[in-house]
């Protein structure tokens, strides 16, 4: 258990890393996710088109696949990053397709009435968007956008194990395979950091159900 | 409120709102195939469409053609028997934990919940690497075993992830369906065990057949995780030996991206045929495969 104490700065350097990367990649899959899933309400035909394409495409591709595509396909075509910004844009195109889906499926429970008695009252369009239906539709999407984005942090340590330095995984594998320590201690030490992040995560979100339930 | 009847958010639209409607559409297709055309012109100046980079992928008549397609064809074969081990043991596994989960007490039911939970927080990723490097440091021997070491990383850190999941959502279709179900059968004299294995379980598979058959697109796509750590020439592995000989990674990958596409594709058009079909031969009420219940947040895996 020495190798923890021992490691303790390079554990929490880490465990902080591995933080940024789930909040940089959060703010923007929730942002691309949103703009995808206007495009597939929208009125416009071709903006549908354009969401559904991306969608299916991306959703039934592994992220694997989508972060070589962009790592090792981007530099053919002269746009170099670092690994560390490769791998979060492909984080973000990633989640963008399952949390348009989740918004999706938000959008769609709330039930048709809501929406014909804001028509009977006389709202416009936008009124009845703007104030019956959004409003809902994003309470009743907290739960499956929360389980997205759980599931996104934990599909962060893919860019650790691609070779961005300094993340849990990332500093995990420098720990045993090129300093020889202990593999038992090491992966019980990151096992641990990654349910600090998990763990809570999911309570936030269990909370926040209870919140934003709307009771029907 | 279904796509469908989205129109009840506004009037039938009038002869201006259908030309404007119009306009817009119009302006947004050309700004699409403006994107496309950008696109199209970068890759092209920087020479992503010589022949040399296609031919071996696309043309029968070039030399590596055929080693090029046997690579790829054997990565695909790797995969998928990689996934179905996978899902077997993991649909097995997370049948006897499932069932455990909802039979035992609450307080004897304490240790499995806390082994479903760690399981369920960890990334598949980081479970791969401990069948790498953990297991075998606590002694664990994979030599016995047939296929190279590395298939067993990869299988083990599946199952390890996904036998819980897949507990998880029998567990959420058997909490799905009615209590009467599970009183009608202990009414007629069946045991508790009889009456989940005759009555309970193969009702909640049913109901939760859709969101069974996308875990396995998921388990399906996660097999390509092993490419990391490298040893079993899985589709993405057999993908980068062949980009890395070509020098072409754009055009092996977007192969390697169609391949894997077309499968889960297959799959997941099963899935939307099971939901319609067999959901209404259960009890239980619908669940939406991408959220199971309250309170099971974290369970879905991308």
């Amino acid at each position: 258990m020495n190798v923890i104490t021992d490691n303790l700065d390079l554990f929490f350097q880490g465990f902080l890393k591995t933080l940024g990367i789930c909040i940089i990649c959060l703010i923007g899959a929730l942002i691309l996710g949103t703009v995808i899933a206007g495009f597939r309400v929208s009125p416009v035909a071709p903006l549908r088109g354009v969401g559904t394409t991306y969608v299916n495409l991306v959703r039934n591709c592994p992220l694997t696949v989508v972060l070589f595509f962009i790592a090792f396909g981007l530099p053919e075509i002269g746009i170099n990053q670092s690994y560390y910004v490769f791998g979060c844009a492909a984080l973000i195109v990633y989640t963008a397709a399952f949390v348009c889906e989740a918004l999706r499926s938000g959008i769609n429970a709330i039930p048709a009435g809501q929406a014909e008695a804001a028509r009977a009252i006389g709202l416009t369009f936008t009124q009845n968007l703007g104030s019956i239906i959004l409003p809902q539709a994003f309470r009743t999407a907290i739960p499956p956008v929360g389980s997205v984005i759980i599931a996104m942090f934990k599909n962060s340590a893919i860019l650790g194990a691609f070779g961005v330095s300094g993340d849990l995984l990332g500093n995990a594998i420098l720990l045993t395979s090129s300093r020889g320590q202990d593999p038992t201690a090491v992966y019980l030490g990151i096992g641990f950091f990654f349910l600090l992040i998990t763990i809570p995560a999911g309570l936030i979100l269990q909370y926040l159900e209870r919140k934003a339930v709307i009771l029907r | 409120m279904s796509d469908t009847n989205l129109s009840v958010l506004y009037d039938v639209p009038g002869p201006r709102a259908r030309r404007r409607a119009l306009v817009g559409s119009v302006v947004v297709g050309l700004l699409t195939l403006a994107v496309l055309y950008l696109i199209y012109a970068r890759l092209d100046d920087q020479g992503q469409f010589e022949s040399d980079r296609w031919s071996p992928l696309l043309d029968p008549s070039d030399e590596s053609f055929q080693a090029v397609w046997k690579q790829l064809g054997t990565g695909l074969r790797n995969t998928l028997v990689g996934a179905l081990v996978a899902i077997t043991l993991s649909v097995a596994i997370g049948i006897v934990l499932g069932i455990a989960r909802v039979m035992l007490g609450r307080r004897s039911r304490v240790p499995l919940v806390a082994v479903i939970e760690f399981f369920r927080g960890l990334p598949v990723v980081v479970l791969m690497y401990m069948a790498y490097q953990l297991l075998p440091d606590l002694g664990v021997n994979y030599e016995p075993l047939p296929g190279p070491d590395a298939f067993w990383w990869m299988v083990v850190g599946l199952v390890a992830y996904n036998s819980v999941i897949f507990a998880e959502i029998l567990r959420a279709g058997v909490n799905s369906l009615p209590g009467g179900q599970r009183e009608a059968g202990l009414v007629i004299g069946l045991t508790p065990l009889q009456t989940m294995r005759m009555i309970q379980l193969p009702q909640a598979f049913r109901t939760m057949l859709p969101a069974i058959i996308s875990q396995m697109v998921v388990v399906l796509k996660d097999t390509s995780l092993i490419a990391f750590i490298g040893g079993y020439e899985e589709l993405l592995r057999k993908g980068q030996f062949v980009y890395l000989n070509l020098k072409n990674p754009l055009q092996t990958l977007l192969f390697v991206a169609i391949i894997f596409i077309a499968v889960n594709f297959t799959l997941s058009w099963l899935a939307n045929l099971a939901q319609r079909r067999m959901s209404r031969r259960s009890a239980g009420r619908g669940i939406n495969p991408i959220h199971l219940d309250p309170g099971s947040a974290g369970n879905t895996t991308l």
